[in-house]
């Protein structure tokens, strides 16, 4: 990883990403009054499509915004749902903030990392399953919950959280 | 999909749409939705301000500032052009009312706040989610589109010469973003770190320009407000406290769940009554009653009404609205930990009081409710929180302070029970060995 490398720029034209991303990012550039807005929304969406904000994610977005390479990690490293590294298909976030924990979030964590075998920020070596201790994520009054990528799971318990991740395999396995 | 509650006692204004469909257009305007734009239309932004501070409507995201007041601050006149911002960055732990919002009612958020454009002249407005919503992004998403086609959005709305634009995104998990000035860092594709004031955002927010930033909620209530009237909507409340408010209901009641009551309802029938009681006949042992920033009560300090007045009277804050209801079985040490390691996590490490404070409170609560502590760690820790006190650019550092000066100051004895290397007596760990909560590492 280098900040500096000018090898690293991404030729003016070319894009890492589909088309379809591509097009998007065009349109969501000049959205705002400021190009530079764009930024935390095309990191997300970067992520999503290649799993994770890679380095040539990174060159080709701050050439779109017209930014250095240093500024969109400085950014980056700021949001705690934007990572630079790959992870699993699934990634399983268990919240064990107040509302949680005192219905059994922590247990559920727990159970979490006995059943999968990892620990927080680990992958399964099949590379289906992330885990994550995460902050509250707005679903108190249904807790404890989960987050598994982008979708909401409330009222777990470690047999509904037993099933929903044998759930979840099979689904990485079709 | 979060389940809905219901009670007698509630008053369903914001949640009156709730699983009911409103999310398709056509619904929401059978339900009386996009009527309130058009009155506003008609009557213009004097009338609108006035409706708005006679509803005496105070900002749902925890700081209760009169809604009316905040919109009349923005100049009328402006070399830069004027945004309505739309927090729906909600984080606050406890709290998952803008959750409902944008999952049943998205458009009252895009009505509420083309309302509010119409009031100060601005003619974009932006509706942010936090990450972790991006489901309800969709959702919003699509109501917006919607919105466009039929003409609700964009040039000449309502075959108005009034323009509005919406723009909708989510941040990517900060609860720091939370905060206003943040929040616009955070939209001009920055680090959410607040900015210091004056000048407020009413003066030079977003991009420099006039910009009122108001709570998911609050902008879903305005629609209703200018329906009913705006005299109509503060005569549900409380005195200066206008209408209802979504309480986010968790932890030990039999019957947790969003229910939206009046304003000044009282929080011991709120717990015993509309949420069933405490799970399994047990016994209360605190109430955490806005978010978890607010000082906590004892279960004789309960019988009081929820408006920003009545609480702040007992000593803590009606905040969010999140009520996080805990029974005899929580170690309240292990909760202030809970709540500080949060802090900790979340604090963007502008001020040192802030990100050193909330640090050193971690660090020094793990210890002692692992059995660590000593006598003189008691006093510390009250006495770092209470130097952390009004010493931040941003009201976090003092989210993270308050509680803990609660915690030490009305469980002073369950502190002390964790002295000399005594296992954890409470909650989950009584009779066993203590063991520490695995924290998340910093990362």
């Amino acid at each position: 990883m280098s900040l500096t490398k000018i090898s690293e720029n991404p030729k003016p034209g070319s894009t890492i990403f589909s088309p379809e991303l591509a097009a998007r990012f065009d349109k969501l550039v000049t959205l705002y009054p400021v190009r530079r807005s764009a930024l935390i929304p095309m990191l997300l969406y970067a992520q999503d499509e290649i799993g994770y904000v890679s380095d040539a994610a990174i060159a080709e977005i701050a050439q779109r915004l017209d930014l250095t390479v240093l500024d969109v990690r400085n950014v980056l490293s700021y949001y705690s749902m934007l990572r630079t590294n790959p992870i699993g298909k699934y990634n399983v976030q268990v919240c064990t903030n107040i509302s949680c924990m005192v219905r059994g979030g922590q247990e559920l964590f727990q159970h979490c990392k006995k059943r999968l075998g990892i620990g927080h920020k680990q992958t399964t070596s099949d590379g289906i399953f992330s885990l994550e201790e995460v902050e509250c994520i707005g679903a108190c009054s249904w807790a404890p919950a989960v987050q598994v990528n982008y979708d909401f799971h409330e009222n777990l318990t470690p047999e509904a959280m037993d099933a929903l991740l044998d759930e979840y395999r099979s689904k990485a396995g079709q | 999909m979060p389940t809905l509650v219901s009670h007698p006692d509630e008053v369903k204004i914001v949640s009156s749409r709730f699983g009911k469909g409103a999310t398709e257009i056509d619904r929401y305007i059978e339900l009386g939705g996009y009527e309130a734009v058009r009155q506003a239309i008609e009557k213009g932004p004097d009338w609108i301000i006035s409706e708005m501070k006679a509803s005496n409507l105070r900002g749902r995201g925890g700081a209760g500032f009169p809604t009316g007041m905040k919109w009349s601050f923005v100049p009328k006149q402006s070399e830069k052009p004027k945004y309505v911002l739309v927090n729906g960055d909600e984080s606050e732990p406890g709290t998952c009312k803008d959750h409902l919002i944008f999952l049943h009612d998205p458009h009252a958020v895009i009505e509420g706040a083309i309302v509010a454009g119409i009031a100060v002249g601005a003619k974009t407005g932006f509706i942010y989610l936090r990450g972790e919503y991006r489901y309800l992004l969709k959702i919003m998403e699509k109501a917006i589109a919607d919105a466009y086609a039929k003409g609700f959005l964009g040039k000449g709305i309502f075959g108005s010469n009034f323009d509005f634009e919406v723009i909708s995104q989510t941040g990517a998990g900060a609860y720091e973003v939370g905060e206003e000035s943040a929040l616009m860092e955070s939209l001009e594709g920055k680090r959410g770190v607040p900015r210091i004031r004056p000048p407020f955002p009413a003066v030079v927010g977003l991009y420099g320009g006039p910009t009122v930033i108001n709570n998911a909620e609050t902008i879903a209530s305005v629609s209703h407000i200018l329906r009913m009237g705006g005299e109509a909507y503060a005569k549900i409340g409380s005195a200066r406290n206008g209408g209802t408010r979504l309480f986010c209901i968790s932890g030990h009641a039999e019957r947790p769940g969003v229910y939206e009551l009046p304003m000044g309802y009282n929080l011991k029938k709120m717990i015993y009554e509309v949420a069933g009681g405490i799970r399994g006949g047990r016994q209360l042992k605190a109430v955490v009653p806005g978010g978890s920033s607010t000082p906590v009560l004892l279960p004789n300090e309960i019988d009081i009404g929820m408006d920003f007045d009545q609480v702040g009277k007992a000593g803590s804050m009606l905040g969010s609205g999140g009520v996080v209801v805990l029974d005899e079985t929580v170690c309240m040490v292990e909760f202030a930990l809970r709540t500080i390691q949060f802090y900790q996590h979340e604090s963007c490490g502008w001020c040192i009081p802030c990100r050193e404070g909330t640090d050193w409170l971690k660090k020094t609560l793990t210890r002692f409710h692992a059995g660590g502590g000593e006598a003189k760690d008691i006093d510390n820790i009250r006495y770092l929180a209470e130097n952390m006190l009004g010493r931040t650019f941003c009201p976090l550092g003092d989210a993270a302070a308050m509680p803990t000066i609660a915690f030490v100051k009305k469980f002073r004895q369950e502190f002390e029970d964790h002295l000399n290397g005594k296992p954890c007596p409470y909650g989950r760990h009584s009779g066993t060995k203590a063991t520490t909560p695995e924290l998340i590492a910093v990362s």
